[in-house]
């Protein structure tokens, strides 16, 4: 039945190919009916699956002769990541309601993106989930491009190079592993089974790792997220932070982890301190915790801030895959969904409550227009958004980053307080946007400059509800997505990691 | 001494008398009942009439497959041969619908007869094993070839394109006739297997060596493989639009079989190894040596152009160096591997050209500006080139990406499990990364930046509109049930194979 979360999707995009551009209503209308279809499947799916175990979906031959199968099947993390991917999909919906320009075709991009990253989490097949996952990049070039503010074409450019770039990683990989293995297939689990040589997996791996982590905003491959982010219409940024960065990370676990155990053993020597691979991108992840903390720290633009919080906060979850602990890496996954809801919900204040009435993103114009005067809601909404990202107990970001940080501890003491630095330095970003933003001083030598900004519409008031309950909910409750997530880590396809990890 | 089969070689020759009749016919119905039409009539009359040509003889070569290696591998026919003309048979047919809106000439009959000629000596140059036949079927097509591109008599670039295209074909033929003399020379035969039966012995002879730096010099002019490729950015520029269509698709599937067949059956023995550790002389690092160098030139200049004609043959340099990936590998996988990729790369930049088409008889260029906004004059077409050069740039689920899976797949799998040739496949990938910034800033025109103030939506023929929406969705379907073709070829392989 999780099948029907992609076939609802693609088919949306069809029907609204074909609707005329002036029916602007219809289109919207489409995309929401769409979005709320896919996330009630998945939330079908959700009730019904209580064990998180593998369940296959669809499983039939597809290019026989070459061993590729139409495989799609759902564990405990893949339902999480599309949980997230539905509601962050209602959300934006709902934030683009006041898109006027080309409306089908932006639904239509939009709803193709969906489409492609729910394959990528259903798909057990490396080949279906590597097209899928290609699939997920070029309507986010036109997204941008077309739809987008400050230098939309160069960011959508460099987004769309920088993920093909590492998809072309992603695919040498694979295509390495299909040949190598010998077996004529790109099933996952038959390939986590098999036995590569050490040798292989010492240069697949990273490779593969990198080509995923690069769409999951690692340091030093960010880059693209921060100028993307901030050129990209606000459901475009909501879907970018909230769900695509995700894709990247689901990758690293999925398919460079479970494929490559090995290639996270040590070396066998010690170059510049490094012992294994493992080494290299943990630190890679705090500094890119630290770094994306700092660069927010002195940002003038609003949306920058917010961008670069992402990076750091994407830090959080590569850290905790790479300490190996089964803490570590069920923060990780709950840090990717946590994330996603409250990226969403950031980008969405900056975005859609604020650029979108105020047409500047500038901290020092925004300073002098009293904001939570003008639109106390959008301030209130901040206020909130900004305590669950800094991990505020009671939000969902203080759950996934707390296992995080205790599954460093054990693998990596140092890291933890660089890492407890980050989110020190997080609270000081944040909480300077905040006072600047929608607590600032009216200049004195001028009169107080608050001209009238159309409200706060129910659109957006549904779509904030949505996301603030679902991080109040998970952050009270984390159990309700822990007890799938931590039985599909004990599946046979992550058992090469534990093996891995106890040499 | 036997006497001649005449009997055999006629029925073994039905396809292709069937096309030279119709192209007579083509030019007599225009000469004898046609003379005072209009122009768009004759051209419609002589389009239909070519279709039916073709048609009948895909028909025909449907219905009587054939087994066949006729006077020592002179003609050549087995399911393989029939259903690459086959192919090149739906290739001419949809370059001759695109023709139906052209003006660029008066001499309608003249022109679809050439393409029918051509035709006629594409579908020699795949059935024959023999040297001789093969360099006269390639003059024959490379002849047809000069004249279709200087077609557009009142273009001065359409000429210039044709004089560049001669002398560096007549060039490149006199290396390949001279490599063809070295190796019957060699071999004392003409016939490509018993060539590779006289090449023995680990150590190359000098002059098989001469004589395989001569034939991939001649063939690699045919393919458009850097460095012998300075004619294609000016005839793909210059040629009037289904000349360069023709050029660019069912010629390049005819030249790279021909190009598989001499190395893979012709040079069986002499193949050498490019693999990372192990070095060996012989035709494969000579190819590897183009490939590399088509795919790194090809994707880099293709960067700086701005006219689409010119991006489309520098990338088609990029895509014969990934083609030429086929071949060296030459696995048992790597034959249909090289035809998936041939055939649809074939089919995809013929629809390229037809938008290319389209957007000159209406704004008057083909460069970027010119095609400024086309998504909001003619949406279905841009939707179709959306389709078209996303799949040249090799994106999932269209059929360019799974034909570069399955020749990159194909080409890693010899030697076995060595992954001997990975260094090539990640050349490839990577550039294939390269290529995907042109095909977007193509895409980015199109769909992104606005449309001139004045501009009013294009009028788009309706067969035009037919011809994209086909190749169009048979990328899509080619991408998501690549079996169609793909069982087809393989039967076809293992068929040959087998025997």
């Amino acid at each position: 039945m999780l099948a029907w979360t992609i076939y609802i999707s693609f088919c949306a995009v069809f029907v609204l190919l074909l609707l005329p551009n002036r029916m602007v209503r219809t289109a919207r209308s489409v995309a929401l009916l769409s979005a709320i279809a896919a996330f009630a499947v998945t939330l079908a799916a959700f009730w019904q699956h209580r064990s998180g175990e593998l369940q296959t979906i669809t499983r039939v031959p597809w290019v026989a002769s070459l061993g590729l199968e139409y495989h799609l099947a759902a564990d405990g993390i893949s339902l999480t990541l599309l949980l997230l991917t539905g509601i962050v999909a209602i959300a934006g919906v709902l934030f683009s309601w006041n898109i006027t320009h080309r409306v089908s075709e932006f639904f239509a991009f939009y709803l193709a993106l969906i489409g492609g990253v729910y394959g990528v989490f259903l798909s057990f097949d490396l080949l279906l989930l590597f097209i899928f996952y290609e699939i997920a990049i070029i309507p986010k070039y036109f997204l941008i491009a077309i739809w987008g503010s400050t230098r939309r074409e160069y960011a959508a450019m460099k987004l769309a190079l920088y993920s093909f770039i590492g998809s072309a990683m992603v695919l040498i990989g694979l295509i390495a592993a299909y040949v190598a293995s010998g077996a004529r297939t790109m099933d996952l689990s038959q390939l986590a089974q098999f036995p590569f040589t050490v040798h292989f997996q010492m240069w697949v791996f990273p490779l593969v790792f990198v080509g995923f982590a690069i769409l999951a905003g690692m340091w030093p491959f960010h880059t693209w997220a921060p100028t993307g982010h901030v050129a990209a219409p606000t459901a475009a940024s909501m879907l970018l932070a909230g769900v695509v960065m995700k894709l990247g990370a689901y990758g690293c676990l999925r398919v460079a982890m479970a494929l490559f155990p090995r290639g996270l053993d040590a070396w066998g020597f010690h170059l510049l301190g490094f012992g294994s691979w493992r080494d290299v991108f943990a630190l890679m992840a705090v500094i890119g915790i630290v770094y994306g903390a700092l660069v927010a720290l002195v940002q003038k633009d609003f949306k920058f801030v917010i961008g670069y919080s992402s990076v750091s906060h994407m830090g959080f979850v590569l850290l905790g895959l790479m300490t190996l602990q089964q803490i570590g890496i069920d923060g990780a996954v709950l840090q990717m969904f946590s994330h996603g809801i409250l990226a969403g919900l950031l980008f969405a204040v900056v975005g859609r409550m604020v650029y979108d009435r105020t047409h500047t993103r500038e901290l020092a114009q925004l300073q002098t227009m009293q904001l939570s005067k003008v639109l106390p809601f959008a301030a209130a909404t901040f206020v909130i958004a900004s305590m669950a990202s800094i991990g505020l107990p009671g939000f969902s970001g203080f759950v996934a980053e707390l296992q995080v940080l205790i599954g460093t501890w054990h693998a990596y003491p140092r890291f933890t307080l660089l890492a407890g630095l980050g989110i020190v330095i997080g609270i000081a970003y944040t909480w300077r946007v905040m006072q600047v933003v929608f607590f600032g001083e009216p200049a004195t030598n001028q009169p107080a400059n608050v001209a009238p900004l159309p409200p706060i519409t129910m659109p957006e008031r549904i779509g904030t509800t949505l996301l603030v309950a679902t991080s109040v909910l998970i952050g009270l409750y984390p159990q309700l997505l822990l007890r799938i997530i931590v039985p599909a880590l004990h599946s046979p396809l992550f058992d090469g990691l534990w093996k891995g990890s106890q040499q | 001494m036997t006497p001649f089969p005449y009997a055999e070689l006629f029925s073994l020759l039905v396809p292709q008398i069937i096309l030279v009749l119709t192209a007579l016919a083509v030019l007599a119905a225009d000469a004898f009942f046609l003379r005072a039409a209009d122009t768009p009539v004759r051209i419609k009359s002589g389009v239909v009439l070519s279709l039916i040509g073709c048609t009948l003889t895909i028909a025909r070569t449907l219905h009587t497959p054939l087994q066949a290696n006729l006077l020592d591998g002179m003609i050549v026919l087995n399911p393989l041969v029939q259903q690459i003309q086959i192919v090149l048979l739906l290739l001419t047919m949809l370059t001759v619908l695109l023709f139906v809106s052209s003006s660029f000439t008066q001499h309608v009959s003249e022109y679809l007869a050439l393409i029918l000629l051509a035709t006629v000596s594409m579908m020699f140059l795949v059935s024959t094993q023999n040297l001789l036949l093969i360099f006269l079927a390639l003059e024959m097509l490379s002849l047809s070839l000069y004249i279709l591109t200087a077609f557009n008599k009142s273009s001065g670039q359409s000429a210039e394109a044709a004089l560049k295209y001669f002398l560096f074909g007549g060039t490149s033929a006199a290396f390949l006739l001279f490599g063809f003399s070295l190796l019957y020379g060699f071999s004392n035969s003409t016939n490509l297997t018993h060539i590779a039966s006289t090449i023995h012995g680990s150590s190359l002879d000098p002059l098989l060596i001469v004589a395989i730096v001569m034939v991939i010099v001649g063939l690699g002019f045919k393919v458009a493989a850097v460095p012998f490729h300075f004619w294609a950015p000016d005839v793909y520029q210059g040629a009037p639009a289904p000349s360069a269509a023709f050029i660019a698709s069912g010629s390049k599937v005819a030249a790279f079989y021909v190009l598989y067949q001499v190395m893979v059956i012709g040079l069986a023995g002499a193949e050498g190894g490019a693999t990372w550790h192990t070095y060996a002389p012989g035709w494969v690092p000579v190819l590897a040596i183009v490939a590399v160098l088509s795919m790194v030139l090809g994707n880099l200049v293709a960067i700086r152009q701005t006219s689409v004609r010119r991006l489309l043959a520098y990338s088609a340099m990029a895509h014969a160096g990934y083609m030429l990936i086929g071949i060296l590998a030459h696995s048992e996988q790597s034959l249909p591997a090289l035809l998936y990729y041939a055939i649809t790369y074939a089919v995809t930049v013929l629809g390229a050209f037809g938008v290319v088409a389209l957007v000159e008889a209406n704004t008057g260029g083909d460069t970027l500006a010119h095609f400024a906004g086309l998504s909001r004059r003619a949406p279905i077409a841009s939707f179709c080139m959306f389709i078209f050069l996303l799949s040249l740039a090799g994106i999932p689920p269209l059929a360019g990406f799974f034909g570069k899976f399955y020749l990159f797949s194909a080409a890693l799998s010899t030697p076995a499990p060595t992954l001997g040739l990975i260094w090539l496949v990640v050349l490839a990938v990577a550039m294939s990364a390269v290529s995907l910034f042109y095909y977007l800033r193509v895409l980015k025109a199109i769909y992104v930046t606005d449309p001139p103030a004045d501009a009013a939506p294009i009028r788009t023929p309706f067969v035009h509109n037919l011809v994209f929406g086909l190749i169009a969705a048979s990328l899509v379907l080619l991408g998501c049930t690549p079996n169609l073709l793909l069982h087809w070829l393989r039967h076809a392989v293992d068929l040959v194979a087998s025997r």
